[in-house]
């Protein structure tokens, strides 16, 4: 950094801090957390409850992620985005169905081995339908809200035919690797080995996010891109290849999801997408529409209550992620960290 | 006098005329000249339909709007009937009691979602719609008590609609209450139908489309953006409600997978972008061709999956399940070749 | 030094721009000579924004030629146009509120940090900038996000700048402010085009002014012979001198 920038930085006339981070909806998560325990009643539920409602909001963002930047950069709303989730979904279920000899060995090494292609395979089969989506159904209809809509709704139709035609129209059960299986045992709470797996997965996506968004180049131009498109194009930036990389790269994400969702669940079907494209609507709402901290927020906000509710009142519990869309709302009209378009 | 009923809003093409004209008949006659229940159930859908997918497209067609919230107000317009039904017994003044009901929630409803909502982008209604939609069919599942839950509502219905009333024969057909329930939901559609043409050729109409071509113009010339949507918006679910109505006294059955499910969204999206959108024909047609697709195309789809046995994954794709496949391809390519669908196509204009 | 009658930095002929139905801009025909602050003035409505942004080919003529430093740009995507060397500071001056100070200067730094010698130049002309270098463009008061946008514009030599409005909303000090900043720009022979409703701002720095009318070029010519006829300034301008600041 150049003299006179570094200066500046330590001038302490400097009046205005640097506020980065509004704390106030990240600290809702450990707040709502807290405020369960007595409701819970018990700590060992509360653990486990907590560490799955985590879990759970760590795949949801992992799935939303993608889908709150593609719209807050480049305008769109892929209603087709549960595609993705079914194909990563798909995609690592056939690599680890190939693979399942290697998970019998009993041993986290083997079980890596065949769980990171699958993955990968998921991140790869995602991204690449992704950048077909974009290149061939979205870009002729960029800046009309309605046949986007529209196309996507068809791409979705379309391509969960496919789906079936390729894979074949029954649910396809999926191995879980024997080291990520069960639970480990803290104190008196039971911890299932996967959820915190998920976590640990969630946690370490969010941080490249973070750190990809906030301390690189591109990211400077995605998050500038999110607030005005055509100033950056002012500046001298193609920011249509941009696009194309963020589409590619939210639909990878959300394969990631959906792979790491289908494990979880033990079993792939067509309709994954569908199934949580509601929540993730909800989650990407909440959270502000191309804010990716607030999707993280959102999503772990969702996750946790979905379970706390699902423990204290059940008949509650579907519905208890729209309850918190609509005080969300309520609260900030724009979601919890509003994206402030030019 | 024919100008009158179809409020001047003509088929502007033989083709069209035709085949309209062969629709109306085919459903008109449908007991007599297509005998059997599958038929008639057939038709009945097909009417049920047309309702639907038209008061739809007053809403997308005609106002803009693209809404995922359809489907709820044919559940209500189902549950409304269901619940009176089942729990006030099989009456007249217990199916009236329903019917007032859901077209007064439909309404209340429609209007909260309007005002709230119309003022915010295309993108952010639709997102609501679908969770307000999706909260109601969580809500339907949820109490079971009331609505059935996941089973749903089976009832009876008023005397004069049950199957097992006989009245007399007529042309070798005997004229039961199933034929008088079909004839009740024909004629009501038809009326319905006839009323929606008449409020899209309505100044009310012309505003409506003029709002679709360039909102700020008409902000500019003084209309009222927000109320001329929230009030398409109550037609629309009316329309829908009352659609619901009367598919759930055809059925005697009302649930979340007859009427909630996002499957009869993407249903109704197909049909009214196939059939063509902003025609109200279109609905017509797009119901007639999806509901005979969905019964009859598989049959056809069938026979050549198995004569194409053996070949690689041609069979797969002809598979009599994939049918919606096809249906999806011609969807987009409606959406980016021909916005007026089939109705356009015949007509032979082109236009935006 | 480049003479002033060597070819103009930036020429319009005959350009014309639609926007959906409406017809903008009819056949504008200008010049902005090199190293020179050329005015553009005109009543509200008149095109004076849509001529820049058709410059900077966010709006597409849809006849005439646009040729920045000879070549020829009419048909050229916005980037490109950035990439010769055209920097915009359009009226809601398109600053990134989520950005620091700090990192709307980076981004406009094609090259990829601001040079250091640049850079304590703009400190010198700017100095909340230096001030506020690591907070949220979002969180500065008008005129310093005026600064900032102005700031981006010049974080590298340009060719040519557009700026549209730059007085607009800002109170008399700040106003005194920019214009000793942008009399220091036109000392190192920037070559600008600048619109403006403000006219004794607009006579403080300009050197040649062009006005426009209903989407045409009404007037050419130098600024001094603007601003001593008082009768051609109602002509053009509807308005008397005194309703200006």
């Amino acid at each position: 950094m150049s003299s006179a920038a570094a200066s500046a930085a330590k001038d302490p006339a400097s009046a205005l801090p640097a506020t980065r981070l509004d704390w106030i909806p990240l600290a809702l998560v450990p707040v709502i957390a807290l405020a369960a325990l007595p409701m819970v009643g018990s700590l060992p539920t509360w653990v486990t409850l907590t560490v799955a409602g985590l879990a759970m909001g760590m795949m949801i963002f992992m799935m939303a992620s993608g889908l709150t930047l593609v719209f807050g950069l480049m305008d769109v709303l892929n209603f087709a985005h549960g595609i993705f989730i079914a194909v990563g979904a798909y995609g690592a279920a056939t690599v680890l169905t190939r693979m399942s000899a290697q998970m019998e060995a009993q041993s986290l090494a083997s079980d890596l081995s065949a769980m990171v292609p699958a993955v990968l395979a998921a991140i790869a089969l995602a991204g690449l339908l992704g950048w077909f989506f974009e290149r061939v159904l979205i870009r002729p209809v960029y800046g009309d809200h309605l046949k986007q809509i529209l196309i996507t709704m068809g791409g979705l139709i379309v391509f969960e035919q496919l789906i079936h035609v390729v894979w074949g129209p029954d649910i396809i059960p999926l191995p879980r690797p024997g080291t990520i299986t069960g639970s480990f045992i803290v104190g008196e709470a039971a911890i299932e080995r996967y959820r915190m797996l998920a976590v640990i997965v969630g946690l370490a996506v969010f941080a490249a996010m973070w750190l990809l968004l906030n301390r690189t180049r591109i990211g400077l131009l995605v998050r500038a891109g999110v607030e005005n498109p055509e100033m950056v194009e002012s500046l001298g930036y193609r920011i249509k290849r941009l696009f194309i990389g963020v589409f590619v790269a939210g639909s990878g994400l959300a394969g990631l999801g959906g792979a790491m969702w289908a494990m979880y669940q033990e079993q792939v079907n067509a309709q994954m997408g569908m199934q949580v494209l509601v929540v993730i609507f909800i989650v990407v709402i909440i959270g502000g529409l191309g804010s990716v901290v607030g999707c993280f927020v959102g999503a772990l906000l969702v996750g946790l209550l979905a379970n706390y509710t699902g423990y204290l009142a059940p008949k509650l519990a579907l519905g208890s992620n729209i309850l918190l869309m609509v005080l969300v709302l309520l609260w900030r009209p724009r979601g919890l960290y509003p994206i402030g378009k030019a | 006098m024919l100008a009158r009923l179809l409020s001047g809003d003509f088929p502007r093409s033989r083709a069209l005329s035709v085949v309209l004209v062969a629709i109306l008949l085919g459903l008109a006659l449908a007991p007599f000249i297509f005998p059997g229940t599958r038929s008639l159930n057939v038709a009945a859908k097909v009417a049920v339909f047309v309702l639907l997918v038209a008061s739809y497209d007053l809403l997308l067609g005609y106002t803009g709007i693209v809404s995922f919230a359809h489907t709820m107000f044919f559940g209500i317009g189902g549950y409304g009937v269901g619940i009176a039904m089942a729990k006030l017994g099989p009456g007249w003044g217990a199916l009236a009691l329903g019917v007032v009901a859901s077209l007064a929630l439909s309404l209340a409803i429609a209007l909260a979602i309007g005002l709230l909502s119309l003022r915010v982008r295309a993108i952010f209604f639709a997102m609501i719609t679908l969770a307000v939609a999706s909260f109601f069919q969580i809500l339907a599942s949820q109490l079971s008590p009331i609505t059935g839950g996941e089973d749903g509502l089976s009832f009876r219905l008023p005397e004069l609609l049950r199957p097992g009333t006989v009245l007399f024969n007529a042309f070798g057909v005997e004229v039961n209450g199933r034929l008088v329930s079909y004839y009740i939901v024909f004629f009501s559609v038809l009326a319905l139908f006839l009323a929606l043409l008449r409020v899209v050729n309505s100044p009310f109409g012309r505003v409506l489309l003029s709002i679709r071509e360039n909102e700020f113009r008409s902000e500019a010339l003084g209309y009222r953006i927000v109320t001329y949507r929230t009030v398409a918006n109550c037609l629309a679910a009316l329309g829908a409600t009352l659609a619901g109505v009367l598919y759930a006294l055809w059925l005697r059955y009302t649930g979340p997978d007859t009427t909630l499910s996002f499957n009869i969204m993407i249903d109704i999206l197909l049909m009214v972008v196939i059939g063509g959108m902003g025609t109200m024909y279109g609905s017509v047609l797009g119901a007639t061709l999806f509901v005979l697709a969905q019964n009859y195309l598989r049959d056809l789809m069938k026979l050549a999956s198995e004569a194409l046995e053996g070949m690689p994954l041609v069979p797969a794709l002809l598979h009599p399940d994939r049918w919606l496949l096809w249906l999806g391809v011609l969807f987009i390519l409606c959406v980016y070749y021909f916005p007026s669908g089939i109705v356009g196509k015949l007509r032979g204009a082109r236009r935006p | 030094m480049p003479e002033a009658a060597a070819a103009p930095m930036l020429a319009l002929t005959g350009v014309n721009t639609h926007i959906a139905q409406y017809h903008i801009l009819h056949g504008v025909d200008f010049e902005v000579p090199r190293a020179s602050l050329t005015m553009l003035l005109g009543r509200n409505g008149a095109g004076k924004t849509t001529c820049l942004r058709t410059i900077m080919g966010l709006w597409r003529a849809s006849a005439g030629a646009i040729r920045v430093d000879g070549r020829d740009i009419t048909q050229a995507a916005t980037p490109e146009v950035a990439q010769l060397g055209v920097a915009y500071v359009p009226e809601n001056m398109g600053i990134f509120a989520g950005l620091t100070v700090r990192e709307n200067l980076l981004l406009a730094a094609r090259s990829g940090e601001p040079e250091a010698k640049r850079l304590a130049w703009i400190f010198g002309l700017f100095p909340a900038m230096k001030t506020f270098w690591n907070a949220l463009a979002g969180n500065l008061s008008g005129g310093q996000k005026q600064m900032l946008a102005i700031a981006r514009a010049i974080v590298e030599p340009r060719k040519l700048l557009l700026v549209d409005e730059p007085s607009k909303g800002l109170a008399p000090a700040i106003i005194a402010n920019l214009v000793e900043a942008f009399k220091e720009l036109k000392r190192t022979d920037t070559t600008m085009l600048m619109v403006e409703q403000n006219f004794n701002f607009a006579r403080t720095l300009g050197d040649t002014v062009a006005v426009m009318d209903s989407g045409r070029i009404v007037h050419t010519g130098r600024m001094d012979e603007l601003a001593g006829d008082a009768a051609l300034q109602t002509k053009l301008l509807g308005l008397s001198l005194d309703s200006h600041q």
